[in-house]
């Protein structure tokens, strides 16, 4: 297939501070710099669908900007093939003292609309966005969820033959973002050239089928969405390196494990897992003692540390004797009782069910990423900002 | 990878750093909708809301020219070529007027529209552009009550001797004038926008600067109360003044302006505005990253 995208040894350099304080008539001081891209090369085909993971700071978002033209490399080229529409951030340009409509133009133009582009579409993005009533009201008036509906309209109307979208399901409520997904999903199989930037991995999962992961500005996987998802959540949760190669950890280092994962209700692991869904948290050990008797424990934090739940199988009742030097031990939550959010999982090893002879720990060990689900069986999705954990509950009136 | 790889047709290149004479100019006019809507957001964002309206357009230039009238006319007793008072700081006012909004809405670009600038990408040169429209629109709205004021002086004229205004044929060169004055204005004001985006201070400097500059333009004083062969000549090299003393003469039959000075003054204009695009175009390109 033709290639429309392609890019070769990108670089781009930051300078750091010193530029504010800069005026004519002080010299600008040995700025420090910060390669925010180093040597960036891929391809990209006509209507893929590629999805680019990293972390914050990994250098997404500054490939989408030289991508869309917004600055430019420090080295390195791009050569590509047609119109590039970048969504970086919705709404820019929205003027609040002008109505929907005369919005609607502007931004459209913005985007490199004409008029005329505008006018077709112009049913077409009032009736996705769900704002008819107030097309004559000033945006200012408008509420943050309908500014958001309007903007994200408009711009997914547009003709690109790449589209740069870049965290735009980030707003909105959950049925909007649902839409939104629907949306990309149809530009998607449209036969346009999509450039997905996101660290939701579940849209990325959603929508793309190649991925391509960044870190610390290089490039460090490009292949298909499973693995470089598989790669991300690896990365994220062990800087990249795998629990086997991992040096944080304590204990004597008599048994160790060699890796963590999650697993849904059929025994796969993944990489996310939905509020209130059932899963186990697996461990796999190392023993150079024969017939080891174990006592485990996870650890689930949120993801700046603080505890949520322990799991432990001497507080469980259950018992590990006599195991085979290497194996696995499998920890079931029937009911992940966690909201949507970023966690983490750090488990520790025992010789004894006391807690004392540490055999092995880690903190950190995995990133437990949870999904917005319906715990309660309401058809409500339950939010992290009421609460870091779910607990099952009715209410009734006496 | 061999010598047989199949050359693809590319619409685009993006490189680290562009050609000086890369301007996007066919992108510019892919561009002309927003142009033109951004010159009316402008225009109509300007006047929501306030009670006046679309009548303070009107209102600055009637209350600076009676300011005008009354301290350099009447007080300080500068010579109007003999010609009416109003006609004759309304003439140099609106032209100054349009001129001087060119350079500020120009210097201002990048600073100004940086959180868009910085979130999606057009031909930045649509921003000033824009800027012009909306001037353009403003100055035809004022240069109408001055030509209404000229009717009322010409019908004065036939009854009363001593009032003297001669309009003639040279009135049809006003466009040439009005874009010459553009394109000094957008040139100059482009180089400031492309400046300040690394200095700061100039653009503290821009409005006082400009303020100067109108003192020097002959807004207040016609060229002919000059004394003194070199030092008109002095004065003369300000591009402004062949601009608004032509227009005197085209409208009110009084100017001094030879056909070299406005020769000169339209090559400068026009080399202002080449090395305005020019060093905006190049500082563009890496300005989000410092603003």
């Amino acid at each position: 297939m033709a290639r429309v995208l392609h890019v070769e040894n990108l670089s781009k350099r930051y300078q750091l501070g010193s530029l504010d304080g800069r005026s004519f008539f002080t010299a600008p001081t040995a700025a420090k710099t910060f390669w925010a891209l180093r040597e960036i090369s891929f391809s990209v085909a006509e209507g893929e669908v590629v999805g680019f993971l990293g972390r914050n700071g990994a250098g997404k978002s500054t490939l989408l900007k030289i991508l869309s033209s917004i600055t430019s490399p420090t080295a390195g080229r791009i050569r590509l093939r047609g119109r590039v529409a970048s969504l970086l951030e919705v709404g820019t340009g929205f003027h609040p003292e002008l109505t929907g409509r005369e919005n609607i133009y502007l931004n459209g133009a913005i985007l490199g609309l004409s008029r005329r582009e505008v006018t077709a579409k112009f049913d077409e993005i009032l009736a996705f966005a769900g704002v008819e009533e107030f097309i004559e009201t000033p945006v200012k008036r408008y509420s943050s969820g309908m500014r958001v509906r309007l903007a994200f309209a408009v711009a997914a109307h547009l003709d690109a033959e790449i589209m740069v979208v870049d965290e735009v399901l980030a707003v909105g409520d959950a049925a909007f973002q649902k839409k939104c997904l629907g949306k990309m999903g149809e530009i998607a199989t449209g036969g346009r050239t999509v450039l997905f930037v996101s660290h939701d991995v579940a849209s990325v999962e959603a929508l793309c089928r190649r991925a391509i992961v960044l870190e610390r500005g290089r490039l460090c996987f490009d292949g298909t969405q499973t693995e470089g998802i598989a790669h991300y959540t690896a990365m994220r949760s062990g800087g990249g390196k795998s629990l086997r190669e991992r040096t944080d950890r304590g204990g004597s280092g008599e048994v160790r494990v060699t890796g963590l994962e999650i697993r849904d209700r059929r025994g796969q692991p993944v990489a996310e897992i939905q509020s209130g869904a059932p899963c186990d948290v697996v461990l796999h050990y190392e023993s150079s003692l024969r017939h080891p008797t174990l006592a485990a424990q996870i650890l689930v934090t949120t993801h700046v540390g603080a505890p949520v739940f322990t799991l432990a199988n001497w507080l469980t009742g259950d018992e590990f004797r006599d195991l085979p030097d290497r194996g696995t031990l499998v920890c079931r939550i029937p009911r992940l009782p966690l909201p949507e959010g970023s966690f983490r999982v750090s488990f520790q090893l025992f010789a004894d069910s006391g807690g004392r002879d540490e055999l092995d720990s880690m903190t950190h060990a995995a990133a437990l990423d949870v999904l917005g689900g319906d715990f309660f069986g309401s058809g409500k999705i339950p939010r992290i900002s009421a609460g870091v954990c779910l607990v099952d509950g009715a209410w009734t009136a006496e | 990878m061999n010598s047989a790889t199949i050359a693809e047709p590319w619409d685009k290149e993006i490189v680290p750093r562009r050609g000086w004479w890369d301007v996007p100019v066919r992108e510019l006019w892919r561009y002309r909708d927003l142009v033109l809507l951004l010159a009316l957001r402008d225009l109509s964002a300007q006047y929501k809301q306030t009670v006046a309206g679309p009548l303070w357009f009107v209102l600055q230039p009637l209350i600076a020219t009676a300011m005008f009238s009354l301290l350099f006319g009447r007080m300080a007793g500068l010579s109007t070529d003999g010609t009416p008072h109003f006609l004759f700081y309304m003439a140099g006012m609106t032209v100054w007027n349009f001129f001087a909004e060119c350079v500020n809405k120009s210097a201002y670009t990048l600073v100004r529209s940086a959180h868009i600038f910085g979130k999606v990408y057009f031909p930045r040169l649509a921003v000033p552009l824009a800027g012009v429209a909306t001037t353009a629109a403003a100055f035809l709205i004022q240069f109408a009550i001055f030509l209404a004021g000229l009717g009322f002086y010409l019908w004065k004229a036939r009854v009363d001797p001593a009032v003297h205004v001669d309009p003639n044929w040279r009135i049809v060169l006003l466009p040439l004038l009005i874009a010459q004055a553009a394109m000094l204005g957008v040139g100059v004001g482009l180089v400031i926008s492309a400046i300040t985006t690394k200095y700061r201070d100039l653009m503290l400097g821009v409005g006082f600067a400009v303020q100067l500059w109108m003192y020097g333009s002959s807004v207040v004083f016609p060229l002919s109360a000059i004394h003194g062969d070199r030092l008109r000549h002095l004065v003369a090299c300000n591009p402004m003044v062949p601009i608004i003393e032509a227009v005197r003469f085209a409208f009110l039959g009084q100017g001094l302006v030879t056909k070299a000075q406005l020769a000169t003054s339209a090559a400068v204009s026009v080399g202002m505005l080449v090395a305005g695009v020019l060093l905006f175009n190049r500082t563009e390109q890496s300005a989000m990253d410092s603003v």
